[in-house]
């Protein structure tokens, strides 16, 4: 993964280096001193090896503004974690029991009125209705525009201070909310029906356990697996919506970390924020495992 | 099958009018030269931000009258320094139909902006045509490169197995564990300046197939270890048929049913890819028009509040997104009988 990013980069026809070259206030030894430790001047394949041993040490090199690339990613990293982090909860809090209503009520106009709401929830573009949000937030004055804290904010009391974030947080986390929501409730209508139909259900209907305890007990617990499964890649897919998202709200983030960078064609901060991402997805899809082992007796079973 | 599919898709109601909206979006990018008021390169630089023009049947007497409009003539208020648009009444306008090649057209001194017009003064209703052929037809590009690369190295790894399988997986889970829309922005931002429009179009339908090929050639590996060891690719195998014949007459095949649903389901995904891109300014550059780059001019405060015709290409995104996405949930439904029971 490492390789594949690296070499993308590298191939490309920018000089990494233009950025800093044309920056007067980065010395002259500065800019040695990166060529140096990127080994511009010998061939790829060192430039992997000294980028990746680098990399493992934590040196990830300056950006194009001479500031650390390690400090500026502390400090998006944790913004776009608690965006995502939110999301997913929220997600997951209302899509399961939406997903399941419609899946017992098939057939019914709460159903369809459920397939509609999430179709147009899938079809806006992230992008679209950020922008649209704006547009509210500007017209109504009820929502801060931009950013994840006020200016003022370094006076502020503790409890003022959560309800500053919270108050910026509203309107990223709504979008993302609403197309994530989308999905996941197809899903899980998806999963249930299918469970639902399964021989195992029939017979504790069979045996005349009340329809509640059917679903609940029985049905939701073998629906809600396949998607534990998912949930790593719906990280990354957040991820992704999140870019757009972060850059229309102007919110401090990983995504718009990356999309400036890309703009500017800083090299250094390309690659670590490129290789962060993929690091929370790894990490997204080893929580999720954990969880499954957690929720389903059966993987446990193998592992003991 | 296909019967079955164009018998469903005219059954269900919701189906129905995703098919006629769809049809007429793309019968107007076909005749988008004839029905465009204004030609590809247009633009007037006295009426930028012009706001829609309107049209009138009932002329200023109460009577009817042959449509006509106004131009609009712009004001500078030096106290608020805003610049407000108001109708020169001195002149009508009477509007022409199928006249020089447009189905609507003015004289030459009249304007007719059915959208307005953007910061160049280019008019959004005629862009909107030009714009949509891009946006629409990017997405079916993506998938005609995709496919074919992403069957054959499912097919490939799934049939040969073991190490070769290992390897090509592995290749493609790391392809799938770059988040996304990191990774096409970053292939989007490596392609040179300056290249050709048409150029640029190619390199980013290549961009956008090389994001999706590996989730897709995952599934279908799946479905060919599932058949490999059936009688009919054994009867070929014995018959000493080669080993890239299996794969791509017996084997590969037997996938047609879900490569359409994948098919239809992940247009509409290319097309919100491609809008994002260009949205970002690094998908289709200016002068060409497409629906996200179009939408790259409500950034800006100022436009969204007071100018809000520049959005109009998002609710095209919007209705046109929604489109696939009901047809591909019926198709899915006709051809995945698993789905049938979902009803």
């Amino acid at each position: 993964m490492s390789l594949i990013s690296f070499f993308i980069i590298r191939l490309s026809p920018v000089d990494p280096l233009a950025e800093l070259k044309l920056n007067p206030s980065v010395s002259k030894e500065t800019l040695q001193r990166e060529t140096e430790r990127l080994g511009l001047d010998k061939p790829i394949t060192v430039q992997y090896g000294k980028w990746a041993r680098s990399f493992l040490k934590g040196d990830l090199g300056i950006t194009s503004n001479g500031e650390q690339v390690s400090v500026k990613l502390k400090e998006r990293i944790p913004n776009t974690l608690l965006l995502t982090v939110i999301v997913i909860f929220l997600t997951w809090i209302a899509g399961v029991p939406l997903g399941v209503l419609a899946a017992v009520n098939r057939q019914t106009p709460l159903d369809r009125i459920l397939t509609v709401l999430t179709s147009v929830g899938m079809a806006i573009p992230s992008f679209f209705f950020a922008v649209l949000l704006l547009i509210f937030a500007v017209k109504t004055g009820w929502f801060p525009v931009g950013g994840l804290t006020s200016s003022n904010f370094l006076e502020m009391t503790f409890g003022a201070k959560v309800w500053d974030i919270t108050h910026h947080l509203i309107l990223p986390v709504t979008v993302l909310f609403t197309i994530s929501l989308a999905g996941l409730q197809r899903q899980m209508r998806g999963n249930l029906l299918d469970v639902l139909d399964s021989d195992y259900v029939k017979f504790a209907r069979a045996k005349g356990l009340s329809e509640a305890k059917v679903i609940y007990k029985h049905a939701l617990r073998n629906a809600v697996n396949p998607m534990i499964t998912m949930l790593g890649f719906e990280f990354a897919g957040l991820l992704s919506g999140a870019a757009l998202t972060e850059y229309v709200f102007q919110y401090p983030g990983l995504g718009r970390l990356i999309l400036e960078a890309v703009l500017r064609s800083d090299i250094n901060l390309v690659m670590a924020s490129l290789m962060m991402g993929a690091v929370m997805l790894v990490l997204g899809n080893l929580l999720a495992d954990i969880m499954l082992i957690l929720t389903d007796p059966r993987i446990r079973g193998q592992h003991v | 099958m296909f019967k079955e599919i164009y018998q469903n898709l005219i059954k269900d109601k919701f189906a129905r009018i995703a098919l006629v909206v769809l049809v007429i979006i793309y019968a107007a990018l076909l005749f988008a030269d004839f029905i465009a008021p204004y030609g590809r390169d247009f633009s007037d630089r006295t009426m930028a931000y012009v706001p829609p023009s309107k049209v009138f049947t009932i002329d200023e007497n109460g009577k009817f009258s042959r449509p006509y409009t106004y131009n609009y003539i712009r004001d500078f208020d030096d106290e608020n320094l805003q610049i407000t648009y108001r109708f020169d009444r001195s002149k009508k306008h009477y509007l022409r139909f199928f006249r020089a090649g447009h189905l609507v057209s003015v004289p030459e001194d009249g304007r007719l902006f059915l959208l307005g017009t953007d910061i160049n003064g280019r008019d959004v209703f005629s862009r909107l045509l030009f714009g949509g052929r891009i946006s629409m037809t990017i997405g079916f590009l993506a998938l005609f490169v995709l496919f074919p690369i992403g069957l054959l190295y499912g097919g490939i790894a799934g049939y040969f197995g073991g190490k070769t399988d290992m390897l090509m997986m592995r290749f493609a889970e790391a392809v799938m564990s770059i988040p996304s829309f990191y990774l096409l922005i970053i292939l989007a931002s490596i392609l040179p300046s300056g290249m050709k429009s048409v150029q640029r179009f190619m390199l980013i339908v290549v961009i956008l197939a090389l994001i999706g090929w590996a989730g897709f050639a995952r599934v279908v590996r799946g479905m060919v270890l599932s058949v490999k060891d059936l009688e009919f690719v054994q009867a070929a195998k014995s018959i000493g048929a080669s080993r890239l014949r299996i794969i791509i007459k017996h084997i590969l095949p037997q996938t047609t049913s879900y490569v359409i649903v994948a098919m239809t389901l992940s247009v509409p995904s290319y097309i919100l890819s491609e809008s994002g891109l260009s949205f970002l300014g690094l998908g289709i550059q200016q002068p060409d028009a497409s629906w996200g780059n179009m939408l790259k001019e409500a950034q800006e405060f100022i436009n969204i509040i007071s100018r809000p015709w520049l959005l109009t290409p998002g609710f095209l995104i919007f209705v046109a997104v929604l489109a696939f996405n009901v047809i591909g949930d019926t198709i899915r439904d006709v051809l995945d009988p698993k789905s049938k029971v979902r009803g």
